[in-house]
């Protein structure tokens, strides 16, 4: 097995991409944030500047461009960096990209990706911390991809742009320095199939994204304390696999969910209701959220590790969920 | 220009007995915008238009008793029910995508005209709004964005508002602009920009196709205003037709109503256009009442199919939202 960092993986993804297909335009930003491997993106500038683009700070209008040039065959991946940054380019992604499709009766494609990051990194305060995730559930027509690993991010890179509907594909900046396995020429990987990141017995906790290595670290240390815990990565949240949640919920009888997004109409609140509906018998104690709490989200370092899904929180929850 | 104005006229006795319902918007008064206009396009051109589409639509050729059924949300309308009179689209002749939010087209014209110049296939994009439009933030973005790159994409505003009333402040006739003339918003941005009398089709005709020729030559985006007068129908909440055209109107206004008299004896601008064709001997009289009544039949028809055609399933409410 062959091992990169998440950046090196993902940027891998993308050379591989535009080697391939000459459609796929890079519109604004560097898929970095602010890491400081610019090398990477810089390869990526010397090979293809002709299809890469700075436009100027207007979220609504790239990302208007970037989803009319889809409808006209292009296949643009768009970055808005920060997460809280799609909020102004809303009208664009979820009343015309979101939308298109539908309401011109399945004629009109829009092979777009919105690539943003999202969620708590450390001073990021109110405005540049959001996980604009959940609100985008809420919208039909945006398929929503939630990597959490190196192998994860190349596989579902090539599929979102692989896709003919529009794709939010939500990143985090914490993800991109952890290591992991990609073998060469792995293949793409499907939407609509969670990925078991540990199995256990005991307790099934549902994670995405970063906190999903954040589960990985507290089901390390519940381990030596008795508690077998079976981490679940969704991967995708549309299409959305509960088949794989419901079997593993059939092993353990115990749900946990950990995730970024703040509590209300949250992405936990919705993975908990699916399995309410469908698996309630199969539960022998009540599901568990670890949410951001309703909170703007504060600057201070103290104050921003108390609001997340930190990992005490989320082994306090699975303790309590097997007392 | 006679099949937009019996198409919209018939429109509107439907709705008042409720074959179809929700808000709808006629182009009667703005046929010689876009008729002309349109005409100066080639086949493989790419528009985007408004909630104020039909008249675009019918000028482009799409077939009347298709747009009728998709505003009856009938399965044979252009979206299969989908989109109704806000989106009618008609992707083999251009039209991919039709907004209900004022300004939400104008960014999406500047993607399609990214994507022909990067496929270099030389084609040309029209974005057709109203004055209102230029109020969205989604504009101005649009305009940097395509002065920067030089895009090309022409701006065609139809302004309903000269001599209209309602949302008029200051100058700025229908529309609430502190920027007056409209031309002056692409102007700052370098875009050049023209303001014509948008109810001489002969003049629309000279002046579009002089842009376009400017933008196939490479010079990037033009804007062109074309001022419209408001259509005395509109001016109620719901619209009416104060009398139905006849080709006689264009000599004889006194079978409409006292207050509308003024608009069809000196603005309506299909009547100026059949004055303007027997003055230069290009057609008499009569010719011209023949083709009205082969169209007034052609449209009954159209209305016979629409309303005949049969609602769409309910179930296929929950289909065909994704490629």
């Amino acid at each position: 097995m062959r091992e990169l960092a998440y950046y090196e993986a993902k940027f891998e993804a993308l050379d591989e991409i535009m080697t391939a297909d000459e459609r796929v335009h890079l519109i604004n930003g560097t898929f970095l944030s602010l890491s400081p491997h610019r090398h990477v993106f810089q390869n990526l500038q010397k090979k293809f500047r002709e299809r890469m683009i700075a436009p100027p700070i207007s979220e609504l209008g790239f990302c208007g461009l970037a989803t009319g040039a889809a409808m006209a065959g292009l296949r643009p991946i768009v970055d808005l960096s920060t997460g809280s940054f799609i909020y102004e380019a809303w009208p664009q992604v979820a009343n015309e990209a979101a939308n298109a499709f539908s309401m011109s009766g399945g004629q009109t494609r829009v092979p777009v990706v919105f690539h943003l990051f999202h969620g708590l990194r450390g001073g990021g305060a109110a405005q540049h911390s959001g996980s604009p995730q959940a609100m985008l559930w809420n919208v039909p027509g945006l398929e929503i991809v939630i990597p959490s690993s190196p192998r994860d991010v190349k596989g579902l890179l090539k599929t979102a742009v692989a896709s003919d509907n529009p794709t939010i594909f939500v990143d985090h900046t914490r993800l991109l320095d952890i290591r992991g396995d990609v073998p060469e020429n792995d293949k793409a990987i499907p939407f609509g199939v969670a990925d078991i990141k540990r199995p256990g017995s005991d307790v099934t906790l549902i994670a995405t994204s970063y906190t999903v290595q954040v589960c990985l670290g507290a089901a390390a240390k519940l381990a030596k304390e008795g508690i077998e815990v079976e981490v679940v990565d969704p991967r995708t949240l549309v299409p959305f696999d509960l088949a794989t949640i419901l079997s593993s919920v059939e092993k353990t009888h115990r749900v946990v969910i950990a995730d970024e997004t703040h509590q209300s109409c949250g992405v936990g609140a919705e993975i908990a209701a699916r399995i309410a509906e469908s698996g309630f018998d199969k539960l022998k104690t009540r599901i568990r959220r670890v949410s951001t709490l309703d909170v703007p989200v504060p600057y201070s370092p103290p104050l921003e590790a108390h609001i997340g899904p930190s990992e005490s929180r989320i082994m306090d929850a699975v303790r309590a969920a097997v007392a | 220009m006679f099949v937009i104005r019996h198409f919209e006229e018939s429109l509107v006795p439907l709705h008042d007995k409720g074959v179809f319902g929700g808000h709808y918007h006629l182009y009667v008064g703005q046929e010689a915008t876009g008729v002309p206009a349109l005409a100066c396009l080639r086949a493989d051109d790419y528009l985007f238009t408004t909630h104020r589409n039909h008249g675009h639509l019918l000028a482009r050729g799409a077939e009347p008793k298709r747009l009728f059924a998709e505003i009856l949300g009938r399965v044979d309308g252009l979206n299969k029910g989908k989109g109704g009179s806000f989106h009618s689209v008609a992707p083999s002749l251009g039209f991919l995508h039709s907004s209900g939010v004022v300004a939400g087209i104008i960014p999406l014209s500047t993607g399609t005209a990214y994507a022909s110049k990067a496929q270099k296939n030389g084609r040309l994009t029209v974005c057709l709004f109203g004055d209102g439009s230029l109020e969205e933030g989604a504009a101005p973005e649009a305009f940097n964005i395509a002065s920067l790159l030089k895009l090309p994409v022409l701006f065609l505003c139809e302004n309903n508002g000269k001599y209209g009333s309602g949302r008029a402040v200051a100058a700025a006739q229908s529309s609430s602009m502190a920027a007056y003339p409209l031309t002056d918003l692409p102007k700052a941005y370098k875009i050049p920009a023209q303001q014509i009398d948008g109810m001489d089709a002969g003049l629309v005709h000279a002046t579009i196709s002089q842009a376009v020729e400017k933008i196939r030559r490479g010079e990037g985006p033009q804007f062109v205003e074309a001022q419209t007068v408001r259509f005395p129908g509109s001016e109620t909440n719901w619209p009416t037709v104060p009398v139905k055209t006849d080709t006689t109107l264009a000599w004889d206004v006194s079978s409409a109503p006292e207050k509308a008299r003024e608009w069809y004896r000196s603005c309506d601008p299909l009547l100026i256009y059949i004055r303007e064709l027997v003055d230069a001997k290009q057609a008499s009289k009569d010719e011209i009442a023949a083709v009205e009544r082969q169209v007034k039949t052609e449209i009954a028809a159209a209305v016979e199919f629409a309303v005949n055609s049969p609602y769409p399933k309910p179930e296929e409410a929950e289909k065909n939202f994704f490629a």
